[in-house]
Formats: C-alpha cells, sequence, structure tokens
C-alpha cells in the first residue's frame, strides 16, 4: 500500500500548496461571504484551477484529462482544506467525473468530460433528500412517460446545487435506482439556494414532473447503485482528505497560539495540561492521515474492499476533525469564539463536512454491519 | 408548603399571560430591562411588572430591596410552579446574577437600598467589567487602573468580552487601585454608569455571527467615591465570591428539554451509534441533575459550597456542549442551515457555536479543573 507520497505527488502536493496558499486563502472565503457573493466561490479560481489541471485530475486523458488519480485527487482536497477554498471541485471534478468515468457512454463522455477539463461546465450531484444522509431511502421518482421520464420529488443538501450546470439526480426508477442528467433550466425544476453555516452552497431541489428523455440517463436505467456506490466512494474519500487539511491547519493555529499567549507570568503552552491535548491531537492525526492515505489508495487501486476502507477512514476523520475544531477553539480562549480569528470558520467548514456523505455514526455503522456484528 | 404552592400555582395562572408560557423563539424574546429596553409585546411588559410587584424577580432576596422574601425551598417551589407551566423568566439581569449578590453581602446598606430595588423592577441594565485583554484565566493581573482623586476615582484602561457593555447602563467593575504589592492586593470593585464621559464599547463580532460582547475603553472616566463596593484594595475577595455563585449559575442550564422529547417531536430516528451516543447522555444530564440537587441540600445545611462550584461549572457546561453537539448531530443537514426562514435564521447552528463559549465564559474548564486539583484533592504543585 501506498502509504508514502511518491516524487510526482510530492511535485503536486507543492504546486497545489502554492497554488491555495496564494490564490485562495481563508482571506477569499470572508470575502465571498462578506459580500454575500451570488456564486459562493470565485469563478476565476475555478478556471485557473481547470488550467493547473486540478479541475481534471479524474478525468481520462483521451478526454483532455490530467487522469492522476484519487491519490492526487486527495492531495489537493487537503490544501483546500487547509485554505477552507470555496470551489466545485467535490461536486465537479469529483462527484460528477466519477460518475461519467465509471458509468457514461460514449456519446456522454464526449461531451462532458472536455467541458469539466475547461472548467466552463459544473455540475451538482443531488442524492439526500432527507436531513440526513441515507443513500439506500432513494424516493424521488422517475416514471416512464413516452420516450422518457418525468422526475418527481425533492433534494436536498446538493452541493453546489444552485450554480451547476448540470445536476446528476439520482432516482428511483421501476427496476431499482437510475441517475438522470438534467440541466439546470430543465422545466419543473425548482432551485433554493441554502446558505450554510460554513458559508458555502448547497441548495434544495424540487423537481415537478421534470420531463427527461432517455439519452439523459446516465448510463443505463437501473444502473443507479453501482453509480452510487463509485460516486460515494470517491466523494467520501476525498472529504477525508479536506477534513485532513482543514484539521491540520487549525491545529497547528493552536499550537501557535500555545506558543504566544501569556497568562500567570507564562507561557500558556508551558502548562503540561495543555501540552497533553496538544499530543493527544497530535496523535490522532497522525492516524487520521494514514486512513485518508489509504482510502485513496484502495480507490486506485479499486479492490474489493473500498467501500469499506474508505467508510472507516470518513468516520476516522469525522471524529478527529471534531476534536481539532473543539480543542482549537477551547484553547484560545475567548479569541476562539471572535470571528476575528480563522478558528470559528474551520470549526463550521469541520461541521458540514462531518455531515456530508455520512456522519462518523453512520460509517461507524455500517463498519459494524460491514464486519458482521 | 402546600398552601404556598396552591397559592402560587393559582396566582401564576392567573397573572402569566398566556404568550409568556410560550419557549422563547430567538433572543429578542428574553427580557432584559434596562433604561433603553424596548418590549417586544405588551405581554412582556405585563408579565415584568406583575412579577416585580411580587418581588418575585428576585424570589429569595429580602422584601426591603425589591425581593420576594421567600425561603429557598419556598423559591424552589415557586420555580417548579413556573417551570410546569413553561413560563419564562421574567427578566433576564445579570443583576440579580451577579451584582445583587455581591451588593448583598459586601455593599453598604445605602448601595443595597439605591440599586437592589431597580434591580428587581428590571428598570437597569448591568454588565459585568472583568476580563482584559491580558488578564483572562489569570484575572487577578488586570491592570485598569483607577487613581485617588480626592472625591472620585479616575478610571483608565480597557476590558475586554464584556458581555451587552453596548446595552448596559452600569458596569460593575475590577480595577486597580494599588500595584506594588501582590496581584490578588490592590483591587477594587466599583460600579459606575456607562455613559459617564469616557466611556466606550465596541462590538466584537461572534463566530455566531452575533455580537452579544464588546471591548470596553475608559479615558479620564470619573467615579465618585461612594461607589466603591466593599474596602479598597480588597476587591477580590469580591470578585471571587461573585465568580464561585457565577459558576454554580453556568452550570446550571436549569430545564431543558430532554433529547428523547426532541427526538419525538421532530420524529428522528437515530441511528444505533447515535442512539448510544444519547442514551449515555441522558444518563450523565440525570446524575448531574441529582449532584445539583445534592449539592443544594448540602448547602442548605449550612455548608458552603466552595470550591465544588468548580465541579458543577466545568461539568455542567461540558455537558450542555454534548447536548448541542447531539442535537446538531440529529438535526443533520438542516441544522446546517444558517439564514433560511425555515431554520429561523440559523437558530440551531449559532446556539450551538454560542455553547462553545459556554467552557470559557466564568473561568474557562482547564481553571476549574486547575481548582479542584488544589482546592479539593490538594494534590501536591498544583
Ligand atoms: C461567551 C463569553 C462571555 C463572556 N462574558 C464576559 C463578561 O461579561 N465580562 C467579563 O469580564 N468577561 C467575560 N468573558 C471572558 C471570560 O471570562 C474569559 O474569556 C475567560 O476567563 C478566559 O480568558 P481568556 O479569554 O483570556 O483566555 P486565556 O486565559 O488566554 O486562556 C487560553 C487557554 O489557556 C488555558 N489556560 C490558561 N491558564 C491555564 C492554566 N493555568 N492551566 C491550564 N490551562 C490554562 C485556558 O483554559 C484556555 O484554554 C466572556 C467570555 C465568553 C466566551
Amino acid at each position: 500500500m501506498a502509504l508514502l507520497l511518491n516524487e510526482d505527488e510530492k511535485m503536486l502536493q507543492e504546486s497545489a500548496q502554492g497554488f491555495f496558499t496564494e490564490k485562495a486563502p481563508v482571506k477569499q472565503l470572508r470575502e465571498l461571504r462578506d459580500t454575500q457573493d451570488e456564486t459562493g466561490y470565485s469563478k476565476p479560481l475555478w478556471a485557473e484551477m481547470a488550467e493547473m489541471g486540478f479541475a481534471s485530475v479524474l478525468v481520462p486523458e483521451e478526454y483532455g484529462g490530467v487522469d492522476m488519480g484519487f491519490m492526487a485527487a486527495g492531495l489537493i482536497s487537503e490544501e483546500m482544506g487547509r485554505n477552507l477554498t470555496a470551489s466545485p471541485f467535490l461536486s465537479t471534478a469529483v462527484l460528477a467525473a466519477q460518475a461519467l468515468k465509471s458509468h457514461a457512454n460514449d456519446e456522454q463522455k464526449n461531451t462532458y468530460f472536455p467541458q469539466i477539463c475547461s472548467g466552463e461546465t459544473t455540475f451538482a450531484v443531488a442524492v439526500d433528500e432527507t436531513n440526513k444522509h441515507n443513500p439506500s431511502g432513494i424516493s424521488l421518482m422517475a416514471a416512464a412517460s413516452g420516450n422518457g421520464f418525468k422526475l418527481h420529488g425533492k433534494k436536498t443538501m446538493v452541493v453546489d446545487g444552485h450554480t451547476a450546470d448540470q445536476l446528476l439526480v439520482v432516482a428511483k426508477t421501476e427496476n431499482g435506482t437510475t441517475v438522470f442528467i438534467v440541466p439546470k433550466d430543465a422545466k419543473g425544476l425548482e432551485i433554493e439556494r441554502t446558505i450554510m453555516a460554513d458559508s458555502r452552497n448547497a441548495a434544495r431541489i424540487t423537481f415537478d414532473n421534470v420531463e427527461v428523455t432517455g439519452e439523459q440517463v446516465l448510463g443505463l436505467v437501473g444502473e443507479g447503485d453501482d453509480i452510487l456506490d463509485s460516486v460515494l466512494n470517491a466523494g467520501r474519500a476525498i472529504l477525508a482528505a479536506e477534513m485532513l487539511g482543514a484539521s491540520s491547519q487549525v491545529a497547528e493555529n493552536t499550537n501557535s497560539y500555545l506558543r504566544e499567549r501569556k497568562q500567570f507570568g507564562r507561557i500558556i503552552g508551558e502548562f503540561q495540561a495543555l501540552q497533553h491535548r496538544a499530543s493527544h491531537l497530535y496523535c490522532e492525526l497522525e492516524l487520521a492521515r494514514s486512513a485518508v492515505y489509504a482510502a485513496l489508495t484502495a480507490l486506485d487501486k479499486s479492490g474489493d474492499d473500498v467501500g469499506n476502507v474508505v467508510g472507516m477512514a470518513k468516520a476516522k476523520l469525522g471524529s478527529v476533525a471534531k476534536l481539532a475544531a473543539l480543542e482549537a477553539v477551547q484553547l484560545h480562549g475567548g479569541m476562539g469564539m471572535t470571528d476575528e480569528l480563522d478558528v470559528g470558520l474551520y470549526l463550521k467548514r469541520i461541521r458540514v463536512t462531518q455531515e456530508l456523505l455520512g456522519d462518523s455514526d453512520y460509517h461507524l455503522e455500517n463498519s459494524a454491519k460491514g464486519k458482521g456484528y | 408548603m402546600e398552601e404556598f404552592r396552591k397559592e402560587t400555582r393559582a396566582w401564576l395562572e392567573e397573572n402569566c399571560p398566556p404568550k409568556m408560557r410560550e419557549p422563547l423563539r430567538n433572543e429578542k424574546d428574553a427580557c432584559w430591562g434596562g433604561r433603553n429596553w424596548v418590549f417586544q409585546s405588551e405581554d412582556q411588559k405585563i408579565w415584568l411588572e406583575r412579577m416585580a410587584a411580587k418581588g418575585w424577580t428576585a424570589p429569595s432576596w429580602p422584601k426591603e430591596y425589591g425581593g420576594g422574601g421567600l425561603t429557598r425551598a419556598e423559591a424552589k417551589v415557586l420555580q417548579q410552579e413556573m417551570n410546569a407551566i413553561g413560563a419564562r423568566s421574567p427578566l433576564h439581569s445579570f443583576g440579580i446574577w451577579m451584582l445583587g449578590p455581591a451588593l448583598l453581602k459586601f455593599g453598604s446598606e445605602e448601595q443595597r437600598l439605591r440599586y437592589l430595588p431597580e434591580i428587581c423592577r428590571g428598570e437597569i441594565r448591568w454588565c459585568q467589567g472583568y476580563s482584559e485583554p491580558n488578564a483572562g484565566s489569570d484575572l487577578a493581573s488586570l491592570a485598569t487602573k483607577a487613581e485617588d482623586k480626592g472625591d472620585h476615582f479616575l478610571v483608565n484602561g480597557q476590558k475586554v468580552w464584556t458581555s451587552y457593555a453596548d446595552q448596559a447602563d452600569w458596569i460593575f467593575c475590577l480595577v486597580r487601585t494599588d500595584n506594588t504589592g501582590k496581584k490578588h492586593h490592590g483591587i477594587s470593585f466599583v460600579l459606575f454608569d456607562m455613559e459617564s464621559d469616557g466611556v466606550s464599547t465596541k462590538p466584537i463580532l461572534l463566530i455566531s455571527g452575533r455580537s452579544p460582547f464588546c471591548e470596553t475603553f475608559f479615558e479620564d472616566v470619573k467615579v465618585p467615591k461612594e461607589n466603591l463596593v466593599g474596602e479598597l484594595d480588597k476587591g477580590w475577595s469580591i470578585a471571587k465570591y461573585l465568580l464561585t455563585h457565577e459558576r454554580e449559575m453556568i452550570g446550571d442550564y436549569g430545564e431543558v428539554k430532554p433529547l428523547s422529547q426532541i427526538i419525538a417531536e421532530n420524529c428522528y430516528t437515530p441511528n444505533p451509534i447515535l442512539r448510544a451516543k444519547i442514551a449515555e447522555f441522558e444518563v450523565d444530564a440525570w446524575a448531574f441533575a441529582q449532584t445539583m440537587s445534592r449539592m443544594v441540600m448540602e448547602a442548605k445545611a449550612g455548608a458552603s459550597l466552595g470550591a465544588k462550584s468548580s465541579m458543577l461549572k466545568y461539568y455542567g457546561t461540558e455537558l450542555n456542549k454534548r447536548r448541542y453537539e447531539l442535537m446538531m448531530d440529529l438535526a443533520g443537514h438542516d441544522g446546517l442551515e444558517w439564514e433560511s426562514e425555515r431554520s429561523n435564521d440559523g437558530q440551531l447552528a449559532r446556539s450551538w457555536l454560542r455553547t462553545k463559549g459556554n467552557s470559557i465564559e466564568g473561568g474557562t474548564s482547564e481553571i476549574q479543573l486547575n481548582i479542584i486539583s488544589k482546592h479539593i484533592l490538594q494534590l501536591p504543585g498544583a
């Protein structure tokens, strides 16, 4: 297993590090929030990410992508996590690219991959319908109608749903689950932007008998569960990588504070009670890093056990990132409660990533079931 | 006592407006009173007036100071009867929670008669000026200076995290009157009007997107000598007394809705792992409530809680944080919304963020644990 980065990966990591700290630091998220930006991310940034090959990191070379695999995508995501960078990377470059790659027909690949590579088209994947992630409980119906289908139902927590050009919609069909490609301006679609605690994009989407043709089926009718499996695994691992970046960074911020804040005539980092807290978190973060690398490697090798490994990584990162965020606020004292510091922004983003595509409780339960207890 | 209960129940039934029996929907529903308070409704006003007339905004304070003169047991019955009909607290007040107890113990008769009745009637709103940028956990190192100028003190310096300073009428403030000795000596406890010349406030934006607290600046503020509470240079004992009092209170979140009820009302279906966490939490919350009751009984028997208040503060605030984490887990995607009407402007997420301050305000969890190590366990070197 590749738990160490090779030379290519190290180079990519370095260039992503430089890129995001320069082009999309935390300050950018603040600006987007404070100006109540309608898009919720910087479009010029996304264009540059496309140029850098980040948008096409999972797209096969024959369609113009750089096809560097999940480890590479994870490294990019980690750096975005460190900088709290808002972009359609997860929704478009990971979830949608993976869906297309694993199941789309040639025509769809020929149409959409180049658009993803150039950054001109963004996607959102609409899975969840209720307050908790529950991909096996989908009830949005796609009823056969003439040569096509009519979609009826609701989706929630659709990441980047209000800005995406195309939606990948998971729906129930007569014989199982099917994924449809639906353009944002389809008749009967109602998209409500929901501003979330982390100042990022999500949407609630209502489908009122939205008509789609057979050509809009991604892959084949009834293949939805397989598509979902592969999309969700990709998304969870990339989210875990983002959480690794966010929690490592917020822990670094905390450690810096422990080195400079003085009380009782001493630097607070001298108090052993706090040293142990920071050291414990360090240990947890090391485990978290291994879990993320293992999940990304498993995806690149697409072994049998991918779902399980990715689930465990998402569970682990859910709890470690939460710990990092909570410790950060507490150890900053009153300062940790202020918007002036970035700590709160990390806390809020981490809360959202905990919830997205299944929280720790969800993945722990799955893991237990998977192991037969 | 049964007689008192019956009377109280009947009085509440007759006098508590139905709207004041509904849960608070947002911060504005809580009545803070004060010179500039704008009542959110006629009911809010009536409810405060009626309760104040009974002395029940501060039920256990002596009647001559505007309180209700109730025994601890009677005050408890009143609270139980209010809880039974879901009656809102008529008045939220740092005057009642913090300053009052200090004046009752350390104030002069003149000071008590001057300040306590207006506090009980909700006519004056107070803020607490303790923390400074360099004096947080190490409060005794505070540096805001008060110079003796004959008939008044001249106050210069800065406070921080002063909750509601921009809305308060008066401040109770710790100032340094002597810096030649040990840091605990030379601190004095003074009261002054926030409208005095030289006082200014600057709200601090919090992670919840709200600004309930401020930086507070003093530039040549004149404070009449009669506004000194207790002895000059001995204010630390008042501060400590108040902190102990505050800590007993912060840990006590009163009657909160059990998570089981929240689950039922929202038809949540927590998965087995979350269920186990919730069950564990509810056991801890129950054991904590029992501990609170036991401590009240101990205190009634004449014992002071002393350092045990740190145990209540530590455990109570950590529990409240856990409670909100679980509520966020239960609410899932819905709980993450920040601005919609549906989410009441992100009420849950913002409250969740606010609870993170519970283990910081009034002395951090780490400081409470230090106090327990030192004063209760008497560990070496602590
Ligand atoms: C919501 C809220 C409301 C508040 N309202 C008021 C108010 O109305 N009036 C007022 O005066 N103040 C108020 N405060 C301030 C509060 O009392 C201080 O924030 C608190 O005492 C901590 O001080 P600090 O922020 O300077 O943190 P610091 O003292 O700098 O602490 C930083 C970290 O170091 C830790 N630490 C410090 N010393 C030790 C030690 N010896 N051993 C181990 N760990 C240690 C702390 O626990 C903390 O984790 C409020 C704070 C909050 C969050």
